[in-house]
């Protein structure tokens, strides 16, 4: 048996590079020693993203759509089908949960300067993966065709209409009509389940070979291939991924599964913030909702958005709020990496940083009154300083010396 | 005063719900009780499907969760409907409807989860007459609704009890400060409404999501499987790690 398992993989091996795949990836990927409960977040997503995928392809087997049919067939899939509810509530509150991991990853990446060099790259392909699942997540809402579906889009592709000269004629190539209507929602429909699903599989390959390439980073920020056993040539502070992070991202998938299917089972809907009570009532073009309010995920940037008086203006900081992430290797000029020994200054920046993330994401869900929208300026702009005092900030704060060997 | 007492303990809810302008009552249904399931389900053939349908609601389905064999279902539930594979549609036509009330009837399949049940609750207990109305009456929740109070052979007219408030700038206005009945023997009859429309309500609550009553079951089953997985993967965890300093 055995002599027969290893011809056959001596034959595939001789025509497909599977075992060198196995050992680059895997088995002789060599990761730090220490890494903590940040680092499940990476495997997490890419759950995520399997998981979406599949449940998004049981879906599209039930849905239609077509405005007249869009919202029925939803209903239909959560009661004539089996285990349709099952499915949906998986796609729905995998979607939210996406989100949460996708955040907490980045805020890893934040923490222990993940993104410095010679990570750069690795840290600007991933934002554009965050960039295809916000487009993801936005095409997605429409597909139910309630009323936040249908109002949410219409305020958002109405954003585009702001810029000056192209906009309307944009914003209608954008919806394929006039107003969003059966011609917006087909296309959604088509980009939603094929064309982002494909730059998000590819960018997902291409971040993955691109972390194995330079090595992972740790929560001490110290390069493990600095110290590398002399015989071997394998780092010291370096384990093979396989087995012991896929043994240890079997525990950190079960915790997560605990999570996620306790919110499936027993809180779908989440308090309105996973499936919003509005989408419930069928998307009707002439009735617009008192409040009209993005998913939560993108309730900061929609904050920030509304806080600058000019719609124009508020269109160009929101995008703003999002490219100066893509410059942040450039912006932190810490001669460390890990926060553990970076000082007191980038400790407050950081803290003062989730603050006002938290405080835009809060404002963004809320009807603005105008001491609202002064909280959400002042956000704002504690939000962009971070950003843009970074190189001064972290140039002068006092740091501390960097081991040369990991700790636990 | 023997009388007046439990009156005014009655109308409790009422005035608190007046007193906060917007504050609900609380529908505290249970959908595991199928006995209110099904006296919500005759309720709703008989006073709403006059106007309102469930469309994405099938008859078998019911019966399924309900408890009820596809014969019980064909002689209480179903009147005009022919199959009991068929969904809960309505004959009334949508234009029609518009010229007699001003808005089509919504589709009532999801309305639970739109609206929410203690405000599925509140509304129906908060009808009251209004002569300014074309059906001569209003909602406290919901401000000059279209329906007309379907049920008010069940509940007895209410009446609305005015307060005079001052705002910041000064101005006094009148407000509703709850609602009373119009006829005081009619106690008994709204207590037992009251009992109905939390029926009511629960079916609503069931129907728009019917998955509800399996999920709960189900899910314990796979949260319980989780736990024991869990125990093994660290298990396995603690012995591949064992040699890791």
């Amino acid at each position: 048996m055995d002599k027969i398992l290893t011809a056959s993989l001596e034959w595939v091996d001789t025509r497909f590079p599977l075992t060198k795949m196995w050992n680059e990836h895997l088995a002789q990927y060599y990761a730090p020693k220490n890494f903590n409960m940040w680092y499940y977040f990476g495997s997490l997503a890419l759950v995520l993203l399997v998981l979406q995928i599949f449940t998004g392809i049981f879906l599209a087997v039930n849905y239609k759509p077509d405005a007249t049919m869009a919202f029925a067939s939803v209903e239909h899939i959560m009661r004539d089908i089996d285990y349709g509810w099952l499915i949906r509530y998986m796609h729905s509150t995998g979607a939210s949960f996406f989100f949460i991991v996708i955040y907490l990853h980045m805020f890893r990446a934040l923490l222990y300067g993940s993104y410095k060099k010679p990570r750069e790259l690795l840290w600007i392909i991933g934002m554009f993966i965050y960039a295809c699942l916000m487009a993801e997540s936005f095409l997605g809402y429409l597909l139910p065709w309630g009323q936040m579906s249908f109002w949410g889009a219409q305020v958002i592709i109405s954003l585009f209409g702001a810029i000056p000269y192209v906009g309307e004629d944009l914003a209608v190539w954008i919806r394929g009509d006039y107003v969003i209507g059966d011609a917006t929602l087909n296309r959604f429909f088509v980009y939603h389940v094929v064309l982002v699903p494909i730059l998000l599989l590819a960018l997902a390959a291409v971040h993955i070979i691109a972390l194995h390439e330079v090595g992972s980073n740790n929560p001490d920020g110290i390069e493990i291939k600095k110290n590398k056993d002399p015989k071997t040539g394998i780092p010291l502070d370096g384990i093979p991924f396989h087995p012991y992070y896929t043994v240890k991202d079997i525990v950190g998938v079960t915790v997560f599964l605990i999570l996620f299917c306790t919110v499936i089972f027993y809180a779908p809907e989440m308090g309105g913030y996973f499936l919003e009570h509005n989408n419930f009532f069928p998307a009707d073009p002439m009735k617009t909702p008192e409040h009209i309010e993005p998913s939560w995920y993108f309730t900061p940037f929609y904050a920030i958005l509304r806080a600058v008086p000019d719609k124009f203006l508020g269109v160009i900081a929101m995008g703003a709020s999002i490219v100066v992430l893509f410059f942040l290797p450039w912006l932190d000029r810490s001669p460390v990496k890990s926060i553990r020994y970076k000082g007191w200054i980038f400790k407050m920046a950081l803290g003062l940083f989730i603050v006002s993330f938290f405080g835009l994401a809060y404002l963004g869900m809320q009807p603005s009154t105008p001491i609202k929208t002064n909280f959400a300026q002042i956000f704002t702009t504690m939000y962009f300083a971070f950003f843009l005092l970074m190189p001064w900030y972290s140039k002068i704060d006092k740091t501390k010396p960097v081991p040369e060997r990991v700790t636990d | 005063m023997r009388r007046l007492i439990p009156a005014l303990i009655l109308l409790l809810p009422t005035m608190v719900l007046a007193s906060g302008g917007i504050e609900l009552q609380k529908a505290n249904n249970d959908i595991s009780d199928k006995a209110s399931l099904q006296v919500g389900a005759k309720l709703f053939v008989n006073y709403c499907m006059g106007c309102h349908s469930a469309k994405y609601v099938r008859f078998q389905r019911i019966g399924k969760d309900l408890g009820l064999n596809d014969d019980e279902v064909q002689e209480n539930l179903m009147f005009t409907a022919e199959k009991i594979g068929e969904t809960m549609t309505i004959a009334m036509n949508g234009d029609d409807a518009n010229k007699w009330f001003g808005v089509i009837p919504p589709d009532l399949s999801v309305i639970a989860r739109a609206r929410g049940t203690d405000w599925l609750y509140s509304y129906l207990l908060s009808f009251y007459l209004d002569p300014s109305r074309p059906m001569g009456v209003n909602n406290l929740v919901f401000k000059d609704v279209g329906m007309p109070h379907v049920l008010w052979e069940q509940q007895g007219w209410q009446k609305p009890v005015y307060e005079t408030i001052t705002d910041k700038d000064g101005h006094s206005h009148e407000v509703i400060k709850s609602l009373a009945l119009v006829d005081e023997a009619d106690q008994e009859k709204a207590e037992q409404y009251k009992k109905d429309m939390r029926h009511l309500v629960n079916f609503l609550d069931y129907i728009g999501e019917p998955a509800k009553l399996e999920r709960h079951s189900l899910g314990w089953k796979v949260l319980l499987f989780l736990f024991i997985f869990l125990m093994f993967a660290l298990a396995l965890k603690k012995e591949y790690w064992r040699d890791i300093h």
